[in-house]
């Protein structure tokens, strides 16, 4: 092999079967998905955080409404935060409407989004099955099946048996430690590939125009008259009249540069991943009760992941007693598993909302805008995110999807309580 | 694990204590307005770096203790008793 790889200012090639088969045979480099280009020293917007959010309003912007004078900062590599430490589980099956349309709307966006982006996502819609335990369970998911079907969500309550034939390792016996008295069935929610969805809207978004800076870390932000001029970063200052906040972790962090206070508080999500073994696990399983959710991936490794740490930290260190909770509640559900080995744990970081909901939108500060507190549920909102702030940016008003997610919300005591969907349960 | 040292039992695994937030003083009922009780519910510092928490040693003493700690390292800067004056390190 003589080839090289080149970087080229060239927008990407159009992948395809045709071309994967005719560079097999020619042999030809593949172009770079996504150009490296000058900071400049002024833009029209500046998104803080190349995480899927970031990326995909940066790709709405351009697309939607063509602005493409944008610049994604990112202080590590794209997809380094949350975006890359999540557990891939996509759905929908949320408790309020305003929770249930928001994330339904973002279902239907990756649904079609490996044809939008030209970028194979490995979407698989295998279900989601979240197993309820003890009576509160039940009912607060029999609640949640009718808001659903309510506002045309696929879910429904179903039995034991069901689970059974659902999931043939499970043991849904009267003698497990924790007994399964039913499940919330959600046959729409699935998995999907989170770096490849990261790197489609990176090629696509950077196809159009849009700069892609990589570490580039903001530093600062410029209020000049109660307006955003600009940010400081660790290369130089950058001016620009609109600054997102799409970080996640560091969400406290960077609007305390523009002078917002935020109700966030940062917690670190710990999640496994065991050795590769073969397909035997279809849906996603979740139990609220053990704090656990598991999936298998197309490579066959089983993913878990968990509630957030007892307290709040910025630390992303794995720790042993994570690992062995987590072990110990999932041998309750599958016994069958006591062999697999555990490859590696890592984590992620959360801001925590007090009603477990995000934070969307325009701020006191003029041109500075919010795409925060994703708590545990930031990487299923992306594409719908990325849609709406684009929206909310061109035209200066919040769409009505995410009007709800003001930061006003918690002055004027509007909360949008999500905690029964989304404290555990992905 | 980090542990934490209690004031009244020494040190302890981090799992026997019910982690309280950022220690602070609840606003006067008489005198508070909807601002001031607003702040004080949602709107914490959250730092990245040395913050002040209150504790509780739910699987032992069960008394509440001042953690000084660094949110990104985890390590315990100091502890001392909540009638302790904030200059009080044990």
């Amino acid at each position: 092999m003589t080839s090289t790889r080149r970087a080229t200012g060239r927008p990407a090639a159009r992948y395809s079967a045709a071309s994967l088969v005719g560079r097999g045979i020619t042999g030809r480099a593949w172009p770079r998905a996504w150009a490296v280009r000058e900071l400049r020293s002024s833009y029209d917007v500046v998104i803080v955080g190349g995480g899927v959010h970031g990326l995909a309003t940066a790709h709405y912007l351009a697309t939607n409404h063509g602005i493409t004078n944008v610049a994604v900062l990112e202080k590590g590599y794209i997809g380094g935060g949350g975006s890359g430490r999540n557990t891939a589980i996509l759905r929908s099956n949320y408790l309020t409407p305003e929770g249930i349309a928001f994330y339904d709307r973002s279902l239907a966006l990756y649904r079609d989004l490996a044809a939008d982006l030209n970028f194979n996502v490995m979407f698989s819609q295998r279900g989601h099955l979240t197993l309820a335990h003890n009576d509160a369970s039940l009912r607060t998911m029999r609640w949640r099946t009718e808001v659903n079907k309510l506002v045309g969500v696929d879910s429904e309550v179903i039995g034991p048996a069901d689970v059974a034939a659902l999931v043939p390792r499970m043991d849904v016996s009267d003698q497990a430690r924790y007994p399964i008295l039913g499940a919330l069935w959600h046959p729409p929610g699935g998995i999907i590939r989170h770096d490849a969805v990261v790197w489609g809207y990176a090629r696509a978004a950077s196809a159009r125009g849009v700069a892609i800076h990589q570490n580039t870390q903001v530093t600062g932000i410029d209020v000049v008259g109660g307006r955003v001029t600009g940010v400081q970063t660790n290369r130089g200052h950058v001016a620009a009249p609109v600054v997102v906040n799409c970080t996640a972790g560091w969400s406290t962090l960077i609007s305390d540069m523009a002078g917002v206070e935020m109700p966030v508080h940062t917690f670190p999500l710990q999640a496994a991943v065991t050795e590769p073994v073969q397909p035997f696990l279809t849906p996603v399983v979740v139990s609220g009760t053990l704090h656990v959710y598991v999936s298998q991936t197309d490579r066959g490794e089983l993913v878990f992941g968990a509630s957030v740490d007892p307290f709040a930290s910025y630390s992303t260190r794995g720790s042993l007693e994570f690992i062995e909770g987590l072990a110990g509640h999932v041998l309750h559900l599958m016994p069958s598993l006591h062999s697999l080995r555990v490859l590696r744990q890592w984590a992620g970081l959360c801001d925590m909302t007090p009603d477990y909901s995000p934070i969307m939108g325009p701020t006191p500060v003029g041109g500075f805008y919010l795409d925060v507190g994703w708590g545990t549920y930031g990487f299923k909102a992306g594409p719908v995110s990325g849609e709406q702030m684009a929206a909310c940016i061109a035209t200066g008003t919040p769409p009505d999807l995410i009007a709800p997610f003001a930061l006003s919300r918690f002055a004027d005591g509007r909360l949008v309580g999500e905690k029964g969907a989304a404290a555990v349960g992905h | 694990m980090i542990t934490l040292p209690c004031p009244w039992c020494g040190p302890r695994n981090v799992t026997e204590f019910a982690y309280g937030g950022e220690a602070g003083t609840r606003p006067d009922p008489a005198t508070a307005d909807p601002t001031t009780w607003r702040r004080y519910l949602y709107t914490q510092a959250n730092p990245a770096g040395p913050v002040t928490e209150t504790w509780l040693h739910r699987a032992g003493c069960r008394r509440f203790l001042i953690v000084d700690r660094d949110t990104t390292t985890n390590e315990i800067l100091a502890v001392r008793r909540p009638a302790d004056p904030p200059e009080v390190q044990r």
